[in-house]
Protein backbone atom coordinates (compact mmCIF):
# COMPACT_ATOMS: atom_id res chain seq x y z
CA UNK A 1 0.00 0.00 0.00
CA UNK A 2 1.45 3.32 -1.10
CA UNK A 3 1.80 5.86 1.67
CA UNK A 4 1.85 8.74 -0.80
CA UNK A 5 -0.89 11.30 -0.32
CA UNK A 6 -2.15 13.45 -3.22
CA UNK A 7 -4.17 16.62 -2.71
CA UNK A 8 -6.44 18.37 -5.21
CA UNK A 9 -8.02 21.76 -4.56
CA UNK A 10 -11.46 21.94 -6.24
CA UNK A 11 -12.49 25.47 -7.29
CA UNK A 12 -15.32 26.53 -4.96
CA UNK A 13 -15.32 23.02 -3.61
CA UNK A 14 -13.51 20.76 -1.17
CA UNK A 15 -9.91 19.66 -0.81
CA UNK A 16 -9.67 16.15 -2.20
CA UNK A 17 -7.29 13.78 -0.48
CA UNK A 18 -6.20 10.52 -2.05
CA UNK A 19 -4.56 8.47 0.67
CA UNK A 20 -4.99 7.46 4.28
CA UNK A 21 -4.83 10.42 6.65
CA UNK A 22 -6.23 11.71 9.90
CA UNK A 23 -7.69 15.20 10.27
CA UNK A 24 -7.30 16.65 13.76
CA UNK A 25 -10.29 18.84 14.60
CA UNK A 26 -10.03 21.91 16.88
CA UNK A 27 -11.40 19.82 19.76
CA UNK A 28 -8.49 17.40 19.36
CA UNK A 29 -10.50 14.54 17.88
CA UNK A 30 -8.78 12.84 14.94
CA UNK A 31 -11.08 11.94 12.05
CA UNK A 32 -9.54 9.23 9.86
CA UNK A 33 -10.31 8.81 6.18
CA UNK A 34 -12.33 5.70 5.41
CA UNK A 35 -12.46 5.75 1.61
CA UNK A 36 -9.95 5.85 -1.27
CA UNK A 37 -10.54 9.59 -1.75
CA UNK A 38 -11.90 11.91 0.91
CA UNK A 39 -13.12 15.51 0.65
CA UNK A 40 -12.25 18.01 3.38
CA UNK A 41 -14.65 20.94 3.68
CA UNK A 42 -13.21 24.32 2.66
CA UNK A 43 -16.34 26.47 2.94
CA UNK A 44 -16.72 25.78 6.67
CA UNK A 45 -20.48 25.20 6.38
CA UNK A 46 -20.57 21.41 6.20
CA UNK A 47 -22.78 19.58 8.68
CA UNK A 48 -20.21 16.74 8.65
CA UNK A 49 -17.02 18.65 9.47
CA UNK A 50 -14.22 18.12 8.77
CA UNK A 51 -15.63 16.36 5.70
CA UNK A 52 -17.42 18.01 2.78
CA UNK A 53 -21.17 17.34 2.46
CA UNK A 54 -21.64 19.48 -0.68
CA UNK A 55 -23.24 22.33 1.27
CA UNK A 56 -20.98 24.68 -0.73
CA UNK A 57 -23.37 24.10 -3.66
CA UNK A 58 -26.20 25.70 -1.74
CA UNK A 59 -24.39 28.60 -0.12
CA UNK A 60 -22.72 29.83 -3.30
CA UNK A 61 -20.10 31.89 -1.56
CA UNK A 62 -17.02 31.89 -3.77
CA UNK A 63 -14.00 31.07 -1.66
CA UNK A 64 -11.43 30.21 -4.26
CA UNK A 65 -10.86 31.32 -7.83
CA UNK A 66 -7.51 29.66 -8.31
CA UNK A 67 -8.23 25.96 -8.15
CA UNK A 68 -5.04 24.01 -8.64
CA UNK A 69 -4.30 20.35 -8.93
CA UNK A 70 -0.97 18.73 -8.18
CA UNK A 71 0.29 15.19 -7.72
CA UNK B 1 -46.85 -2.98 -1.65
CA UNK B 2 -45.20 -6.17 -0.45
CA UNK B 3 -45.79 -7.61 2.97
CA UNK B 4 -43.23 -10.43 2.84
CA UNK B 5 -40.46 -10.17 5.40
CA UNK B 6 -37.22 -11.55 4.08
CA UNK B 7 -34.88 -13.04 6.63
CA UNK B 8 -31.23 -13.99 6.21
CA UNK B 9 -29.42 -13.15 3.03
CA UNK B 10 -32.31 -14.15 0.76
CA UNK B 11 -32.08 -14.97 -2.89
CA UNK B 12 -30.51 -12.48 -5.25
CA UNK B 13 -32.05 -14.09 -8.31
CA UNK B 14 -35.11 -12.25 -9.56
CA UNK B 15 -38.34 -13.70 -10.84
CA UNK B 16 -39.63 -12.73 -14.28
CA UNK B 17 -41.96 -9.71 -14.27
CA UNK B 18 -45.59 -9.53 -15.32
CA UNK B 19 -45.74 -8.52 -19.01
CA UNK B 20 -46.95 -5.00 -19.88
CA UNK B 21 -47.82 -5.64 -23.54
CA UNK B 22 -47.26 -7.93 -26.54
CA UNK B 23 -43.46 -7.74 -26.72
CA UNK B 24 -42.75 -8.33 -23.04
CA UNK B 25 -45.38 -11.12 -23.05
CA UNK B 26 -43.68 -12.82 -26.01
CA UNK B 27 -40.26 -12.39 -24.38
CA UNK B 28 -41.37 -13.88 -21.07
CA UNK B 29 -43.04 -16.75 -22.96
CA UNK B 30 -39.87 -17.46 -24.94
CA UNK B 31 -37.71 -17.30 -21.81
CA UNK B 32 -39.87 -19.92 -20.14
CA UNK B 33 -39.97 -22.15 -23.24
CA UNK B 34 -43.62 -21.47 -24.09
CA UNK B 35 -42.88 -19.69 -27.41
CA UNK B 36 -40.17 -20.32 -30.05
CA UNK B 37 -37.57 -17.54 -30.02
CA UNK B 38 -37.87 -16.84 -33.77
CA UNK B 39 -41.40 -15.52 -33.18
CA UNK B 40 -40.28 -12.81 -30.76
CA UNK B 41 -38.55 -10.35 -33.14
CA UNK B 42 -41.73 -10.20 -35.26
CA UNK B 43 -43.71 -8.77 -32.33
CA UNK B 44 -43.98 -4.99 -32.05
CA UNK B 45 -44.02 -3.32 -28.64
CA UNK B 46 -47.55 -2.32 -27.58
CA UNK B 47 -46.16 0.86 -25.99
CA UNK B 48 -42.93 2.50 -24.86
CA UNK B 49 -43.54 0.90 -21.47
CA UNK B 50 -43.82 -2.57 -23.04
CA UNK B 51 -40.57 -2.06 -24.93
CA UNK B 52 -38.77 -0.73 -21.87
CA UNK B 53 -39.84 -3.68 -19.74
CA UNK B 54 -38.57 -6.02 -22.47
CA UNK B 55 -35.20 -4.25 -22.49
CA UNK B 56 -35.12 -4.36 -18.69
CA UNK B 57 -35.61 -8.15 -18.80
CA UNK B 58 -32.83 -8.47 -21.41
CA UNK B 59 -30.53 -6.29 -19.30
CA UNK B 60 -31.23 -8.25 -16.13
CA UNK B 61 -29.97 -11.39 -17.85
CA UNK B 62 -26.58 -9.62 -17.97
CA UNK B 63 -26.80 -8.74 -14.27
CA UNK B 64 -28.28 -11.41 -11.94
CA UNK B 65 -30.51 -13.45 -14.24
CA UNK B 66 -33.88 -14.95 -13.42
CA UNK B 67 -34.65 -18.11 -11.49
CA UNK B 68 -36.79 -19.40 -14.38
CA UNK B 69 -34.45 -18.38 -17.21
CA UNK B 70 -30.81 -19.29 -16.78
CA UNK B 71 -28.19 -18.97 -19.52
CA UNK B 72 -30.39 -16.98 -21.93
CA UNK B 73 -28.08 -13.95 -21.76
CA UNK B 74 -26.86 -14.07 -25.37
CA UNK B 75 -30.00 -15.31 -27.16
CA UNK B 76 -29.62 -13.62 -30.59
CA UNK B 77 -33.34 -12.87 -31.02
CA UNK B 78 -33.47 -11.20 -27.63
CA UNK B 79 -30.36 -9.14 -28.38
CA UNK B 80 -32.00 -8.02 -31.64
CA UNK B 81 -35.22 -7.02 -29.88
CA UNK B 82 -33.32 -5.22 -27.14
CA UNK B 83 -31.26 -3.26 -29.67
CA UNK B 84 -34.44 -2.14 -31.42
CA UNK B 85 -35.92 -0.88 -28.15
CA UNK B 86 -32.64 0.83 -27.26
CA UNK B 87 -32.50 2.61 -30.63
CA UNK B 88 -36.01 3.99 -30.09
CA UNK B 89 -35.20 4.99 -26.51
CA UNK B 90 -31.99 6.74 -27.49
CA UNK B 91 -33.85 8.67 -30.21
CA UNK B 92 -36.43 9.87 -27.67
CA UNK B 93 -33.74 10.88 -25.18
CA UNK B 94 -31.73 12.78 -27.80
CA UNK B 95 -34.87 14.57 -28.92
CA UNK B 96 -35.54 15.75 -25.36
CA UNK B 97 -31.99 17.00 -25.05
CA UNK B 98 -32.08 19.25 -28.13
CA UNK B 99 -31.40 22.83 -27.03
CA UNK B 100 -31.13 21.80 -23.36
CA UNK B 101 -27.52 20.64 -23.01
CA UNK B 102 -24.83 22.15 -20.76
CA UNK B 103 -22.79 24.51 -22.91
CA UNK B 104 -19.62 22.43 -22.57
CA UNK B 105 -18.25 19.39 -20.77
CA UNK B 106 -15.90 21.48 -18.64
CA UNK B 107 -16.13 20.03 -15.09
CA UNK B 108 -17.18 23.32 -13.49
CA UNK B 109 -19.78 23.93 -16.19
CA UNK B 110 -21.25 20.47 -15.60
CA UNK B 111 -21.33 20.89 -11.81
CA UNK B 112 -22.95 24.32 -12.15
CA UNK B 113 -25.53 22.89 -14.60
CA UNK B 114 -26.51 20.27 -12.02
CA UNK B 115 -26.58 22.82 -9.21
CA UNK B 116 -28.84 25.13 -11.21
CA UNK B 117 -31.41 22.38 -11.87
CA UNK B 118 -34.73 23.63 -10.53
CA UNK B 119 -36.88 20.52 -10.67
CA UNK B 120 -39.14 19.68 -7.69
CA UNK B 121 -37.22 17.61 -5.20
CA UNK B 122 -38.51 14.33 -3.80
CA UNK B 123 -35.85 14.51 -1.09
CA UNK B 124 -37.07 17.93 0.08
CA UNK B 125 -40.60 16.52 0.27
CA UNK B 126 -39.36 13.54 2.29
CA UNK B 127 -37.44 15.81 4.63
CA UNK B 128 -40.35 18.11 5.41
CA UNK B 129 -43.76 16.62 4.78
CA UNK B 130 -43.97 13.18 3.15
CA UNK B 131 -46.07 10.52 4.86
CA UNK B 132 -44.53 7.21 5.88
CA UNK B 133 -46.57 5.46 3.19
CA UNK B 134 -45.21 7.82 0.50
CA UNK B 135 -41.64 7.22 1.65
CA UNK B 136 -42.12 3.43 1.66
CA UNK B 137 -43.42 3.63 -1.89
CA UNK B 138 -40.54 5.85 -2.99
CA UNK B 139 -37.93 3.48 -1.50
CA UNK B 140 -39.72 0.49 -3.04
CA UNK B 141 -39.49 2.08 -6.50
CA UNK B 142 -35.90 3.25 -5.97
CA UNK B 143 -34.94 -0.32 -5.02
CA UNK B 144 -34.85 -1.35 -8.67
CA UNK B 145 -31.67 0.70 -8.96
CA UNK B 146 -30.31 0.79 -5.41
CA UNK B 147 -30.20 -3.02 -5.08
CA UNK B 148 -27.79 -3.11 -8.02
CA UNK B 149 -26.25 0.26 -7.32
CA UNK B 150 -23.09 0.99 -9.35
CA UNK B 151 -23.42 -2.25 -11.34
CA UNK B 152 -24.54 -0.64 -14.64
CA UNK B 153 -21.62 1.79 -14.39
CA UNK B 154 -19.20 -1.11 -14.02
CA UNK B 155 -19.73 -1.95 -17.72
CA UNK B 156 -18.16 1.40 -18.57
CA UNK B 157 -14.84 0.80 -16.81
CA UNK B 158 -12.98 -1.12 -19.57
CA UNK B 159 -14.23 1.33 -22.23
CA UNK B 160 -12.38 4.39 -20.93
CA UNK B 161 -8.86 5.72 -21.53
CA UNK B 162 -6.31 5.14 -18.78
CA UNK B 163 -6.73 8.21 -16.58
CA UNK B 164 -10.52 8.16 -16.43
CA UNK B 165 -10.56 4.36 -16.14
CA UNK B 166 -8.36 4.53 -13.04
CA UNK B 167 -10.57 7.25 -11.54
CA UNK B 168 -13.79 5.33 -12.27
CA UNK B 169 -12.32 2.14 -10.79
CA UNK B 170 -11.49 4.12 -7.65
CA UNK B 171 -15.04 5.49 -7.44
CA UNK B 172 -16.53 2.03 -8.02
CA UNK B 173 -14.26 0.57 -5.33
CA UNK B 174 -15.87 2.99 -2.89
CA UNK B 175 -19.39 2.11 -4.16
CA UNK B 176 -18.56 -1.55 -3.62
CA UNK B 177 -17.53 -0.98 -0.01
CA UNK B 178 -13.75 -0.53 -0.33
CA UNK B 179 -13.17 -4.24 0.17
CA UNK B 180 -15.69 -4.52 3.02
CA UNK B 181 -18.86 -6.25 1.87
CA UNK B 182 -20.85 -4.80 4.74
CA UNK B 183 -20.13 -1.31 3.33
CA UNK B 184 -21.23 -2.15 -0.24
CA UNK B 185 -23.88 0.43 -1.10
CA UNK B 186 -26.37 -2.05 -2.60
CA UNK B 187 -25.98 -4.15 0.53
CA UNK B 188 -26.62 -1.13 2.78
CA UNK B 189 -29.86 -0.48 0.89
CA UNK B 190 -30.89 -4.13 1.17
CA UNK B 191 -30.26 -3.98 4.92
CA UNK B 192 -32.50 -0.93 5.12
CA UNK B 193 -35.26 -2.64 3.14
CA UNK B 194 -35.12 -5.71 5.34
CA UNK B 195 -35.31 -3.54 8.46
CA UNK B 196 -38.51 -2.06 6.99
CA UNK B 197 -39.94 -5.50 6.26
CA UNK B 198 -39.66 -5.02 2.48
CA UNK B 199 -38.64 -7.74 0.03
CA UNK B 200 -34.95 -7.02 -0.67
CA UNK B 201 -34.48 -9.44 -3.56
CA UNK B 202 -33.17 -7.62 -6.60
CA UNK B 203 -35.98 -6.62 -8.95
CA UNK B 204 -38.72 -7.58 -6.47
CA UNK B 205 -40.49 -4.25 -7.06
CA UNK B 206 -40.51 -4.46 -10.85
CA UNK B 207 -44.24 -5.20 -11.27
CA UNK B 208 -45.14 -2.08 -9.29
CA UNK B 209 -42.80 0.55 -10.74
CA UNK B 210 -44.04 3.26 -13.10
CA UNK B 211 -42.67 3.65 -16.62
CA UNK B 212 -40.33 6.43 -15.47
CA UNK B 213 -38.42 3.95 -13.30
CA UNK B 214 -38.17 1.46 -16.15
CA UNK B 215 -36.81 4.20 -18.40
CA UNK B 216 -34.20 5.36 -15.87
CA UNK B 217 -32.90 1.85 -15.32
CA UNK B 218 -32.89 0.79 -18.96
CA UNK B 219 -31.10 4.01 -19.90
CA UNK B 220 -28.37 3.46 -17.35
CA UNK B 221 -27.65 -0.11 -18.43
CA UNK B 222 -27.89 0.86 -22.11
CA UNK B 223 -25.26 3.58 -21.54
CA UNK B 224 -23.08 0.97 -19.86
CA UNK B 225 -23.49 -1.84 -22.35
CA UNK B 226 -22.98 0.17 -25.51
CA UNK B 227 -19.38 1.27 -25.90
CA UNK B 228 -20.51 3.96 -28.33
CA UNK B 229 -22.41 5.61 -25.46
CA UNK B 230 -19.52 5.69 -22.94
CA UNK B 231 -19.53 9.50 -22.97
CA UNK B 232 -23.21 9.52 -21.99
CA UNK B 233 -22.52 6.94 -19.27
CA UNK B 234 -19.86 9.19 -17.78
CA UNK B 235 -22.03 12.30 -18.05
CA UNK B 236 -24.89 10.47 -16.35
CA UNK B 237 -22.53 9.49 -13.54
CA UNK B 238 -21.45 13.10 -13.02
CA UNK B 239 -25.04 14.33 -12.73
CA UNK B 240 -26.09 11.40 -10.56
CA UNK B 241 -23.26 11.93 -8.07
CA UNK B 242 -23.51 15.72 -8.10
CA UNK B 243 -27.24 15.60 -7.32
CA UNK B 244 -26.92 13.09 -4.50
CA UNK B 245 -25.11 14.52 -1.49
CA UNK B 246 -27.57 17.25 -0.43
CA UNK B 247 -30.68 15.17 -1.27
CA UNK B 248 -29.23 12.23 0.70
CA UNK B 249 -28.85 14.49 3.74
CA UNK B 250 -32.49 15.56 3.35
CA UNK B 251 -33.63 11.94 2.90
CA UNK B 252 -31.85 10.89 6.09
CA UNK B 253 -33.49 13.74 8.04
CA UNK B 254 -36.93 12.85 6.67
CA UNK B 255 -36.48 9.17 7.47
CA UNK B 256 -35.53 10.04 11.07
CA UNK B 257 -38.45 12.48 11.30
CA UNK B 258 -40.78 9.61 10.42
CA UNK B 259 -39.07 7.13 12.72
CA UNK B 260 -37.87 4.77 9.97
CA UNK B 261 -35.29 2.13 10.97
CA UNK B 262 -31.76 3.44 11.47
CA UNK B 263 -30.45 1.08 8.76
CA UNK B 264 -32.38 3.01 6.09
CA UNK B 265 -31.16 6.39 7.30
CA UNK B 266 -27.61 4.99 7.46
CA UNK B 267 -27.72 4.20 3.73
CA UNK B 268 -28.39 7.89 3.03
CA UNK B 269 -25.83 9.04 5.64
CA UNK B 270 -23.18 7.09 3.75
CA UNK B 271 -24.09 8.92 0.53
CA UNK B 272 -23.72 12.42 2.00
CA UNK B 273 -19.95 12.19 2.34
CA UNK B 274 -19.33 9.56 -0.34
CA UNK B 275 -21.07 11.54 -3.05
CA UNK B 276 -19.53 14.87 -2.01
CA UNK B 277 -16.29 13.15 -3.04
CA UNK B 278 -17.72 11.36 -6.08
CA UNK B 279 -19.20 14.50 -7.63
CA UNK B 280 -15.74 16.04 -7.73
CA UNK B 281 -13.88 12.94 -8.92
CA UNK B 282 -16.57 12.12 -11.51
CA UNK B 283 -16.57 15.63 -12.99
CA UNK B 284 -12.81 16.27 -12.86
CA UNK B 285 -10.99 12.95 -13.06
CA UNK B 286 -13.46 10.76 -14.98
CA UNK B 287 -15.37 13.10 -17.31
CA UNK B 288 -12.64 15.72 -17.52
CA UNK B 289 -9.98 13.15 -18.41
CA UNK B 290 -12.27 11.39 -20.88
CA UNK B 291 -13.03 14.56 -22.80
CA UNK B 292 -9.37 15.51 -22.81
CA UNK B 293 -8.43 12.14 -24.32
CA UNK B 294 -11.46 11.89 -26.62
CA UNK B 295 -12.76 15.42 -27.29
CA UNK B 296 -15.43 14.17 -29.71
CA UNK B 297 -17.26 12.67 -26.69
CA UNK B 298 -17.89 16.07 -25.06
CA UNK B 299 -21.42 16.37 -26.44
CA UNK B 300 -22.35 12.87 -25.27
CA UNK B 301 -21.04 13.68 -21.79
CA UNK B 302 -23.34 16.73 -21.77
CA UNK B 303 -26.18 14.54 -23.11
CA UNK B 304 -25.67 12.09 -20.22
CA UNK B 305 -25.76 14.92 -17.68
CA UNK B 306 -29.00 16.31 -19.10
CA UNK B 307 -30.64 12.90 -19.38
CA UNK B 308 -29.94 11.98 -15.76
CA UNK B 309 -31.48 15.21 -14.45
CA UNK B 310 -34.39 15.08 -16.89
CA UNK B 311 -35.31 11.53 -15.95
CA UNK B 312 -35.11 12.26 -12.23
CA UNK B 313 -37.37 15.27 -12.79
CA UNK B 314 -39.89 13.16 -14.74
CA UNK B 315 -39.86 10.55 -12.00
CA UNK B 316 -40.38 13.22 -9.32
CA UNK B 317 -43.33 14.73 -11.22
CA UNK B 318 -44.86 11.26 -11.66
CA UNK B 319 -44.61 10.64 -7.91
CA UNK B 320 -46.06 14.04 -6.98
CA UNK B 321 -48.94 13.38 -9.42
CA UNK B 322 -49.48 9.96 -7.90
CA UNK B 323 -49.70 11.52 -4.44
CA UNK B 324 -51.98 14.33 -5.64
CA UNK B 325 -49.36 17.00 -4.86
Amino acid sequence: MSRRVDLTVCPNGPLLIRGDIGVRAPDGEVHRTERPVSAVCRCGKSASLPWCDATHQAIRTPFDDEGDSHE
Amino acid sequence: MPSAVITGSGSTTSTLPQPRGDLSAATVAALTGALPWDRVPRVSPSSDEDGLLTAWIAHELHHRGFAEAQDKEWTPELIAVRMRVERDLEARLRERAVGNLPESADPDVLLEFVRADEGRSLAAHVQRSATAEQVRELLWFRSIYHLKEADPTAWTVPRLPAQSRAALAELQYDEYGGGRPERLHAHLFAEGMRAMGLDAREGAAIDDVPVEVLEMNVTLTMFGLQRRLRGAAVGHLVAFEASSSGPSRRMARGLRRLGFPEEVAAYYDEHVEADAVHEQTAARFIAGALVEAEPHLAEDVAFGVFTCLDQESRFAEAMFDRWGL
